[in-house]
């Protein structure tokens, strides 16, 4: 592809075998990368599709049981098929033994691996969806997921086999970095990206099997009657809520600390300065693991859980919030006195901060009793997690797409359409489901197919904005392949990142480094010149640095 | 009756006591992400546009760390989730503290309708309480999960199966407020809605002693209503809300959640239309057919999963124990009633629908 490069990962060995049963990381992840933003293209039609629904009070275009198939394949797709694997085992495995300056992840067979199980799980819920689809709704509450006659059961099998995939990425996450860091490189010279994943894999190892116990219980109680969640056999439907989100709730973190890995990334060097606060955001992602597995009962206040329980879940929830403050804060201090450039992937990473942060100040309303007791399955919280998985997770996955592009294709994007399609994606984005928070307040219940007339109005703006958001998202898809075929050779690093991904040839060779790259500090760029006959940035000032 | 129009951009109308605390948090919440959405969005477009890239200009040196910036951009918001916490918490535990002479009704969940059961063995579709009475609504479910959701009061609670769970609140206003199913539920989720009718005090009593005609009747009474309907009734005029079998019928029908799935005006729902079913004949899922008539009614109504008609799910709950032997007549000569040569739809039956 890039023939001035010579040989690279991508020209190194050719054919669909090379690919399929490729072991190096590098081709692992563009798997990655292709099946996850499928993924998301499926679930982003489904999701027009329910918009489309949505703009009358009464049936628009499907019956009230498609409805209810549609929003559960919506969220299922989303959940397990992109968000949860999209930024780790996309992104992350391109780029993780890239920042490590190593050859490969500790078990490459193992990452192999996982991205099959992936695979299977996702043909799991293709084969759901073609015998009729699943209408429970992504969690998947008893005593409805037992008795409905929808197809439920591949279903859970195959998000229980994404679980797998998903741990056996952590594990791979894990060992690498503990085992794979060059000399020089300590704990607090890892780049911030790399903590991240870091406490990503801890949450996926420790959290999942609960998932994976859980939905297997699940297909024993719907086969075979045994009674664990069923009130008539003796069982506790509510016992299968706290199961769900003792993964759950964990899981959302699986999806947000890795785009915060990212922001870190991109903000420092977008704004050529050493990151603010290494420290307070390496702990604060480290908390953040930990605090997310403490906090499950906030999703069951109305379920009849103890007063004494929802007291705890309910303060439990707010500490989460300072070590997410302290990261948005730490950002904004890394722009202070930047020379800051306003590229695609800092775009994506400024949409990142101001939507995180509508979305993590509304879960102020949700964390308190009183409040959520109003608000609770309603579109205020419907609202909410799009601004957080959506606003947050997506926009930092896009940034951090445009960010790494050069690495992973050797090719350079056009900037004015890509910056563009980034504030499409803004504006339909927030048009969509900034009227959801309003919807919620006012009393709406999610996952209604039929809704009072009173409601329309909003549900029509917030059609025609998610319109708008699948136009943003199809430009900046188009801008990157246009890239891929007619854009200009990237140079090794086009940004003036230090991280050690930065020093190896775009793309990067199938061994990566030639020799093991010098370790300093990963968000020193006081030395790095913008050299406009490659079109990208050099170390001046005495070369390599000293480690 | 409209509800006081004290709501908000945000809340609704409030129509209970507890809602005015609950809209104080939200908006002094609202206020809180305000300020803090404005400082951190005020602070990256400032920093944006003054520090922007300039050709020769390099990133000024400057410190990367701060202890005294962290300890306080760290202990302000948590000052402040703490205070939000306390004041969630006090909201929380005043709801869910119900007083001890509150009125007790009984709210059952089932696909897709609410049942309230009131002190005299009333049951009725919508709910009917007295305002500025402590009301105390013990819920649960006869199948899946649902949750009872009155946006006015502020107020939700899961019913759940198999488990009693509580909640109460004072009306502040007569009125009529919108009732919802929050937690999914299937098919009819969207339609498992009713209404929560709050009567001055003196109506409800009045609305109560009216409500259940037919269960105050003794057998012999219940005999010479039977013989004939309309002389009785004549007879009776202290016998508030008896009419005749079709129409106790027609209400049953209302109050009683069949409505939500079975249509009188010929259109399949979840279950099969009533209108001109009567005397009919029909496919069953077990490829038997069926003469609609009065006993195949009844059983439909004691144990609806035994012969279900082609097409439909076996999807509706058992009526065993939730219908007297009287309100099982009644609703068999309404479904009579609805036959294609029916006898002309009872007088006043169309406007008593709400």
């Amino acid at each position: 592809m890039n023939s001035s490069c010579g040989d690279n990962y991508l020209s190194h060995r050719h054919g669909l075998a090379a690919w399929l049963f490729t072991l190096d990381h590098k081709r692992i992840g563009v798997l990655y990368l292709v099946s996850t933003v499928a993924a998301l293209l499926l679930g982003g039609i489904f999701a027009l599709l329910l918009r489309t629904e949505l703009l009358t009070p009464q049936r628009t275009i499907m019956d009230a049981d498609t409805y209810n198939r549609v929003f559960t394949l919506h969220g299922v797709i989303m959940v397990f098929l992109f968000i949860i694997p999209s930024t780790p085992a996309a992104l992350g495995n391109f780029v993780l033994p890239l920042m490590l300056g190593a050859k490969d992840v500790a078990f490459p067979r193992l990452n192999l691996a996982s991205y099959y199980l992936y695979v299977l799980g996702a043909i799991c819920a293709l084969v759901s969806l073609a015998m009729g689809g699943a209408d429970t709704g992504w969690t998947f509450y008893t005593p409805y997921s037992t008795t409905t006659d929808s197809r439920v059961i591949a279903v859970l099998l195959g998000a229980f086999i994404l679980g797998f995939s998903s741990i056996f990425t952590g594990l791979n996450f894990i060992v690498s970095i503990h085992r794979l860091r060059p000399p020089g490189m300590t704990w607090f010279r890892m780049p911030l990206f790399l903590w991240a994943l870091y406490a990503t894999s801890i949450i996926q190892i420790l959290a999942t099997p609960v998932l994976g116990i859980t939905l297997l219980l699940l297909i024993v109680e719907r086969a075979l009657g045994i009674g664990v969640f069923d009130a008539r056999l003796g069982g506790d439907p509510v016992l299968f809520q706290h199961f769900f989100w003792f993964y759950s709730h964990p899981a959302v973190y699986i999806m947000i600390l890795p785009a915060m890995g990212i922001i870190s990334e991109v903000v420092a060097v977008f704004s050529h300065k050493h990151i603010f606060g290494y420290r307070f955001i390496a702990y604060s992602s480290i908390a953040i693991a930990v605090l997310g597995f403490l906090v499950w009962g906030h999703h069951m206040f109305t379920s009849g859980q103890s007063g004494v329980a929802n007291a705890i879940f309910s303060l439990l929830t707010f500490s989460v919030s300072i070590p997410s403050a302290i990261k948005v804060f730490n950002w904004l201090a890394t722009m202070y006195k930047g020379s800051i450039s306003l590229g695609t992937p800092m775009c994506y990473a400024l949409s990142f901060i101001a939507m995180f942060g509508i979305g993590g100040l509304t879960g102020l309303f949700l964390g308190a009793l009183s409040t959520d007791v109003h608000l609770h399955d309603t579109y205020f919280v419907v609202a909410h997690f799009h601004y957080t998985m959506m606003g947050g997770t997506l926009m930092a996955f896009i940034g951090g797409l445009h960010y790494w592009w050069p690495k992973i294709t050797g090719r350079m994007y056009g900037e004015r359409w890509s910056r563009i399609a980034c504030a499409l994606v803004f504006a339909g984005f927030n048009i969509t489901f900034f009227t959801q928070f309003v919807l919620g307040s006012r009393g709406m219940p999610r996952r209604y197919f039929n809704y009072l007339p009173q409601f329309q109005q909003y549900h029509i703006i917030s059609t025609l904005g998610s319109y708008l958001l699948g136009a943003g998202l199809v430009l900046a898809a188009g801008c990157l392949l246009y890239a891929l075929f007619r854009g200009r050779a990237a140079p090794a690093n086009p940004w003036g990142g230090s991280t050690l991904e930065w020093h190896c040839p775009s793309p990067p060779p199938h061994d990566n480094f030639a020799t093991q790259p010098a370790v300093g500090d990963p968000y020193d760029l006081s030395g790095l010149e913008y050299d406009a006959e490659l079109g990208g940035y050099v170390r001046k000032a005495g070369g390599q640095r000293a480690a | 009756m409209t509800p006081p129009a004290n709501g908000s951009f945000w809340m609704p109308p409030a129509g209970s006591s507890s809602a005015a605390d609950v809209d104080l948090l939200f908006h002094f919440i609202l206020w809180v992400a305000v300020f803090f959405f404005a400082l951190i969005v005020g602070l990256m477009l400032v920093f944006v546009v003054r520090y922007r890239r300039r050709a020769g200009v390099r990133a000024a040196e400057a410190a990367a760390h701060s202890l005294a910036l962290e300890l306080t951009w760290s202990g302000v918001p948590l000052v402040l989730v703490v205070v939000i916490f306390f004041l969630g918490l006090r909201g929380f535990v005043a709801m869910a503290t119900p007083p001890k002479d509150a009125y007790r009704i009984l709210v059952e969940g089932q696909k897709w309708s609410w049942l309230f059961t009131y002190p005299n063995g009333h049951v009725d579709s919508e709910l009917h309480v007295p305002v500025d009475t402590s009301v105390e609504l013990v819920l649960t479910s006869l199948d899946v999960i649902h949750s009872f959701y009155i946006p006015a009061f502020r107020l939700k609670k899961d019913a759940v199966p198999g488990r009693y769970n509580k909640l109460w609140f004072r009306a502040i206003a007569p009125g009529e407020y919108p009732v919802f199913c929050a937690e999914y539920c299937g098919t009819g989720h969207s339609d498992m809605l009713t209404t929560c009718i709050v009567h001055p005090q003196e109506e409800f009593e009045a609305w109560l002693q009216g409500a259940d005609p037919l269960k105050r009747l003794t057998d012999q009474e219940y005999q010479q209503y039977l013989a004939d309907p309309p002389g009785f009734i004549a007879a009776h005029p202290d016998l508030r809300g008896l009419d005749t079998p079709e129409l106790m019928g027609h209400r049953l029908y209302t109050k009683k959640g069949c409505a939500q799935c079975h249509s009188v005006d010929g259109s399949a729902g979840t279950g099969p239309s009533l209108k001109g079913i009567f005397g009919t004949q029909h496919a069953m899922q077990d490829g038997s057919t069926v003469l609609v008539e009065e006993n195949y009614l009844r059983q439909s109504l004691l144990d609806p999963a035994a012969r279900v008609r082609a097409g439909y799910q076996a999807v509706m709950p058992t009526y065993q124990g939730r219908l007297k032997e009287r309100e099982i007549n009644a609703l068999i000569a309404y479904i009579r009633s609805l036959a294609d040569s029916p006898p002309a739809e009872p007088a006043g039956a169309a406007g008593e629908r709400r």
